[in-house]
């Protein structure tokens, strides 16, 4: 039987306010436990949240980044479970109205673009932490995530492969970065991943019975977690097995999910509006202000990019991957007036150094002018590719800008045809055997001969020159 | 809509409220009759009034974003029972 995936995801965004959503306290990450943990925070008796605007205006920004809908009113609800990390013993979260709701974002696997539709995203506080490690059989509670603010991004179903959902959660991350909600480090948990999975014939209509992966906390992590439990999940019903509901978790160490809890075992949280807050009121005044500081969102720039750089729809999302990287692209291809070959150069040789350095863009000892200055060289013929990246790692070092180090190096092309036919007579004269083998129809040997040339050259010499004198020479 | 005994015993669970049957009995009677008020209430037409979050019509008074708390440890955890390495301690949970 063929069998047909169906994945939603839940994504619990951090805020990157200064103060928690619900207290003044600070939201820093790292703090000694406890420490940034108020008397609102850790729910002493008497205490009243008061909602942070910082929070609202990041639901607002995000809202309207995705164009979706902006509850105008929107109410704020307990959630109630126990828990020793949730002191009030319920979150205040939204269930009814939430602030954002019906939104979209697109896609992009293999070139084929797609839209996934976003239900809601609301606004909720997080929960503090449980630290299990010895403490004499008993554990450990750090409140100071106690009141996090978090936006929980809620999709439709609407993903078919765990590509598509690691696309649409990269896509996701890339959007609450760009736009600042969120700093998305998703070490320290900012951006935590829930997977709803289901498998079902394909043809058949309505959906099969899913299971929950919970806090995904890396897009690899994300695509092994689904890959899994779609293929356990496909053998259970080939083997006549069913699907029961159920909450999982993944193991990275062994790659599989195991069961958290099954849905009869599932919290019943007896949601209500908290009375301690009062509805949400979104101004006009105040939504056109947010929407008119909207930077230039991903989506549009990639598609700008296509078409006044020229670039492929998958080099344009890979160049809007940040804010930072795009700028920097877009400053080097107007500087070398040649985008193409500077998108190359920025995807290429100065990500895979970025990378190696473990350095962010914004830390690039290369800058964006001194790159596309250097894609000018390569452009007029004074550099091989080969000497591209020799000047390259001397801009790297810091070794001054690019003509400079060209000059000081010696790794100009080599353009005067004299000087290179005397080193071509010279390495002949040097390899008559080579000769011999190319006369005895050794294709080979010409490549050697080519080598031997660019080596005498240090390099310097233009190889389809070189081709071409040695071709002559040899007739 | 009334509820059962059973009803009672699960609500009381979910809340860590430990009863006995006599009270679980007391206790239904009490809740039936706050049902039976709702039911009442739910009995008035209300078609085409929109449903509210709040009795008045006032909205969430809104904080500026900037940290206003100083670090009160001390002072909190002097009455938990039991604390280690700035961290409340609790019965070990495992879920």
């Amino acid at each position: 039987m063929k069998w047909e995936t169906v994945i939603g995801l839940e994504v619990h965004t951090q805020l990157a306010t200064q103060s928690k959503i619900f207290s003044g306290s600070s939201t820093a990450f790292g703090a000694a436990p406890n420490t940034q943990a108020s008397a609102v925070d850790i729910a002493l008796p008497g205490v009243l949240p008061v909602l942070n605007r910082g929070a609202v205006e990041c639901a607002i920004r995000f809202g309207l980044a995705v164009g979706a809908t902006l509850n105008r009113v929107n109410v704020f609800d307990r959630k109630n479970y126990f828990y020793p990390d949730l002191p009030k013993g319920y979150q205040i979260s939204q269930l009814a109205k939430p602030i954002v709701e019906h939104g979209t974002l697109k896609i992009a696997v293999d070139d084929a673009e797609k839209t996934i539709r976003i239900t809601r995203a609301h606004l909720e506080e997080d929960a503090g932490k449980s630290l299990h490690e010895d403490f004499h059989g008993m554990t450990g509670i750090d409140l100071n995530r106690a009141g996090t603010p978090l936006l929980e991004i809620v999709s439709e179903p609407d993903m078919r492969s765990s590509a598509e959902a690691v696309a649409y959660a990269r896509a996701l991350h890339t959007l609450v970065s760009w736009i600042g909600i969120c700093d998305g480090n998703m070490q320290e948990g900012s951006f935590r991943v829930d997977a709803n999975v289901s498998v079902r014939p394909v043809g058949q209509k309505e959906f099969g019975t899913r299971r929950e992966i919970k806090n995904l906390n890396s897009f690899r992590f994300l695509q092994q977690a689904i890959d899994y439990e779609i293929r356990w999940q496909i053998e259970t019903l080939e083997d006549g097995g069913r699907i029961q509901q159920a909450t999982v978790l993944f193991d990275p160490d062994t790659g599989a999910t195991r069961m958290m809890r099954s849905k009869e075992e599932a919290h019943d949280y007896r949601y209500f509006p908290d009375p301690d807050l009062l509805p949400v009121k979104l101004d006009e005044s105040w939504i056109e202000a947010v929407r008119a500081a909207l930077p230039e969102l991903p989506a549009a720039m990639q598609a700008r990019f296509q078409k006044d750089y020229g670039v492929s729809a998958y080099d344009a999302t890979v160049l809007t991957g940040s804010r930072a990287l795009a700028a920097y692209f877009e400053a080097a291809a107007q500087k070398s007036g040649q985008p193409k070959l500077a998108a190359n150069w920025v995807m290429g040789e100065l990500s895979a150094a970025l990378n190696k350095a473990e350095l962010d863009i914004a830390a690039s000892p290369v800058s964006a002018a001194q790159l596309g200055a250097l894609v000018n060289r390569i452009q007029d013929g004074t550099l091989s590719g080969k000497l591209a990246k020799q000047v390259f790692e001397g801009l790297w070092e810091g070794a001054g800008e690019v003509d400079a180090i060209i000059e000081a190096r010696g790794l100009k092309q080599m353009s005067d045809s004299g000087e290179l036919e005397a080193i071509v007579d010279a390495v002949l004269a040097a390899n008559q055997k080579s000769v011999e083998e190319f006369r005895a129809g050794k294709d080979k040997a010409f490549n050697a001969l080519v080598g031997q040339v660019m080596k005498a050259s240090h390099g310097r010499a233009n190889p389809a020159q070189v081709n071409e004198l040695l071709k002559a020479k040899l007739q | 809509m009334s509820l059962s005994t059973d009803d009672i015993k699960r609500i009381a669970r979910l809340a860590r409220i430990e009863i006995d049957d006599a009270q679980a009995q007391a206790t239904q009677g009490q809740l039936n009759t706050i049902f039976g008020l709702i039911a009442a209430m739910q009995a008035v037409n209300t078609t085409g009034i929109a449903p509210m979050a709040h009795a008045q019509e006032v909205f969430q008074r809104l904080r500026e974003d900037a940290v206003t708390e100083a670090d009160r440890r001390d002072a909190f955890q002097a009455i938990a029972p039991a604390v280690e390495n700035g961290l409340y301690l609790v019965p070990r949970v495992i879920e």
